[in-house]
């Protein structure tokens, strides 16, 4: 099997610009009848272009966008919504107590998309947060809404073997796919995001500063990265099985199990591997959580929570546990966008890594795969 | 076109495909010349939908070379696949958009130009009849239109080599003389090779040139339906099939005693025919006995010229050959 792929991809890659000049013979070639020349035909575009538009389109128009679209609107405006009338009250008095220490007003306007950080005000509490609502719903949902089907599709609807027929090449069919759907998630999240950020401005009447709005963009780059993952790993699905409905399956199992059980397979393992004890010291108890921190990461969901509590939330400056200081010398500061950045730089790898190997599985497994079913 | 007629277009030598278990394609060597319409003729599971895909850069061989229009697909798949139209098995549309639409999506990925595409598209919708409907979504056509788009859809690009893989199963009798007829023009007066895969025997030798019969993954046979034919014949004797008034058994009385008769046996199919076999020029010889019997013959068809029993031997050959009963690969 792999020497079959060795040996047609890097002639084929060579001859992705055609020349149609030395198109007759090569040398050592036997020559019996009249060679042919071939008629000169326009240049033949990228395929994964053409593809990537067909389906950018096809997306646009079909109801699972307008779906989604309606379903993360309503879901945004909700939240944002409650939330912003208790950031009001909460605003006044978490800026004071910054200002006083950093001489700089807190970015309260961040705290529209993630989960302000509060003790006492148990009602705040109780509301999810936009960030929460898309790390563990929307963000899973998105990518499997626009890739479990991507692969599959063309297999049950025909169309594979008069699309590769085409003058493209094999992989053209996969990346263009991909390329459209995570184009129409950003589109997606982008467009949600502006619209909350503009209820924001209105409900709260705070307009975000240039630093803010850097750090929602940067998010909102993690945040389609997020998305990423779950449309790599649905495409992975969709070449895996034939059937659009197993691969949505799942997609679902790993989403379900992640979300719900990850905190709790965290949990134990992290107690098996640095257990506290009976009479645990406080290292020992630092050390377990910190272990379970550093399984959670392994999680595309666990990863993408700290880009997301670091991204907005500029006075998050640590994101490993450590024994409070005693003292409470510890002074409050609000980080640079280039400092919280390199705080979760790691987890920003990690998760690139996961999403390319699952779409590097799906790619490997598309290429070997026979175009007939 | 002008000075490649009947230049090789298509060549395979020993070019073959086995997976783990099973061999799909025998070494096979094929010739199609330019402007002929060459068939493979043969059961589902044969291996010519395989073949094909080797000829498309599609599927890798195992072994032995392909080449088409000069190039080895394996190697040069986009040039290939920039000149040769194919028509798949079951070909299949995107439902949402229209017959245009999807027409249109090829010419992008072959790089036409607009204008030319939808000249081109107008053109061929009203060739394949469906002028009409080029606007209806997809997911209204019946399968006999999906094919006829198919057929659109292979020539949009302006093919040296046009492959058409059971291009007439789902269309109805007058779109198949239709797409016969276009296939034929397309060929002789145009210059474009067509390899036209089938197991409808009467469509391969109304519209083929030269054909190969396609058995397991071997070609039995290739040649003009003529030269099959010719060659299947038993030695110098041919045979007739007789049906005659009266009595079976009498008119096989009277045909064993024509001189010249070899043999006299009952047809499997149809029991009031005689197959009879002998020398070639017994046919006259024959008539004139069952006249003289008062045994009026109501048929007397010489047999062996036609498609349908020269592939039953030649299939029946190979099966025997590989030691497997006739009737468990009839498809």
């Amino acid at each position: 099997m792999p020497e079959r792929r060795s040996k047609a991809r890097p002639a084929a890659r060579g001859m992705r610009r055609p020349a149609p000049s030395h198109a007759t013979t090569t040398v050592g070639q036997p020559v019996e009848a009249a060679a042919f020349v071939l008629p000169k035909v326009p240049p033949i575009p990228a395929g994964w272009r053409i593809i990537g538009g067909r389906e950018f389109t096809e997306h646009l128009l079909s109801v699972r966008f307008l779906l989604l679209i309606a379903l993360m609107g309503l879901v945004g405006v909700l939240v944002i919504y409650t939330l912003s009338s208790n950031i009001r009250e909460l605003a006044g008095s978490l800026s004071d107590q910054l200002t006083y220490y950093t001489g700089e007003p807190f970015p309260v306007f961040l705290f529209l998309f993630s989960q302000p950080p509060v003790s006492g005000d148990t009602t705040l509490a109780a509301i999810p947060s936009f960030a929460q609502i898309v790390i563990q719903y929307i963000g899973p949902l998105l990518g499997l809404a626009f890739g479990f089907d991507a692969i599959s599709n063309e297999r049950t609807e025909g169309t594979l073997p008069r699309l590769v027929s085409q003058p493209i090449h094999r992989d053209d069919v996969i990346n263009g796919k991909f390329v459209a759907s995570l184009a129409i998630v950003a589109l997606i999240l982008g467009a949600i995001m502006l619209i909350l950020a503009g209820i924001g401005i209105y409900r709260l009447g705070v307009v975000p500063t240039g630093d803010v709005a850097l750090r929602l963009l940067i998010w909102w780059g993690f945040l389609v990265l997020y998305v990423a993952f779950w449309l790599a790993l649905a495409t992975l699905f969709s070449v895996i099985f034939r059937r659009a409905a197993t691969a949505l399956l799942a997609v679902l199992a790993v989403w379900l199990v992640v979300t719900f059980f990850g905190g709790q397979i965290a949990s134990i393992l992290a107690n098996f591997l640095a257990p506290v004890g009976a009479d645990g010291t406080t290292a020992a108890r630092v050390a377990n959580v910190n272990m379970q921190l550093s399984l959670l990461r392994l999680f595309p969901s666990g990863q993408f929570g700290e880009m997301t509590a670091v991204m907005l939330n500029p006075s998050v400056n640590a994101l490993n546990a450590s024994v409070t200081d005693p003292t409470g010398r510890a002074i409050p500061t609000l980080l640079p966008v280039g400092q919280s950045l390199l705080l979760i730089w790691p987890q920003v790898v990690t998760l690139l890594a996961l999403t390319a190997a699952c779409f590097a599985g799906a790619y490997v497994l598309f290429m070997r795969q026979e175009v007939r079913a | 076109m002008q000075d490649r007629q009947g230049a090789v277009t298509i060549r395979t030598r020993g070019l073959e495909k086995r997976y783990e278990d099973t061999i799909a394609v025998q070494p096979l060597d094929l010739e199609v010349r330019q402007g002929e319409v060459f068939g493979l003729l043969g059961p589902n599971g044969a291996g010519k939908t395989t073949t094909i895909l080797m000829l498309l850069g599609l599927t890798e061989p195992s072994g032995g070379s392909a080449e088409v229009l000069g190039l080895d697909p394996a190697r040069n798949p986009i040039r290939v696949k920039r000149h040769v139209g194919y028509l798949p098995d079951n070909v299949g549309f995107y439902q949402g958009m229209t017959g245009r639409q999807n027409l249109r999506y090829t010419t992008r990925l072959n790089g036409i130009e607009r204008k030319e595409a939808e000249d081109r598209i107008d053109g061929l919708l009203a060739q394949v009849g469906l002028a009409d409907a080029g606007d209806n979504r997809v997911e209204t056509y019946s399968r006999g239109m999906l094919q006829r788009l198919g057929i659109a859809d292979a020539l949009v690009k302006d093919p040296l080599v046009l492959i058409l893989d059971e291009p007439t199963t789902s269309i109805d009798p007058i779109g198949v003389a239709e797409t016969l007829d276009l296939v034929r023009d397309l060929a002789h007066n145009k210059g474009v090779s067509v390899l036209l895969s089938s197991h409808l025997l009467h469509q391969v030798q109304q519209v083929c040139d030269r054909i190969a019969i396609f058995v397991k993954g071997t070609v039995a046979a290739t040649g003009t339906v003529a030269e099959l034919a010719g060659r299947q014949q038993t030695g110098a004797q041919i045979q007739i099939e007789v049906g005659a008034d009266g009595d079976p058994e009498a008119v096989a009385t009277t045909l064993r005693g024509v001189p010249g008769v070899v043999d006299v046996a009952r047809d499997p199919h149809d029991p009031r025919l005689w197959v009879v076999s002998g020398e070639p020029d017994m046919r006259g010889r024959v008539a004139q006995a069952l006249v003289a019997a008062g045994q009026i013959p109501w048929q007397l068809r010489s047999r062996g010229m036609d498609l349908d029993e020269i592939y039953q031997r030649y299939f029946s050959q190979v099966a025997e050959a590989a030691a497997v009963p006739a009737g468990a690969t009839d498809a």
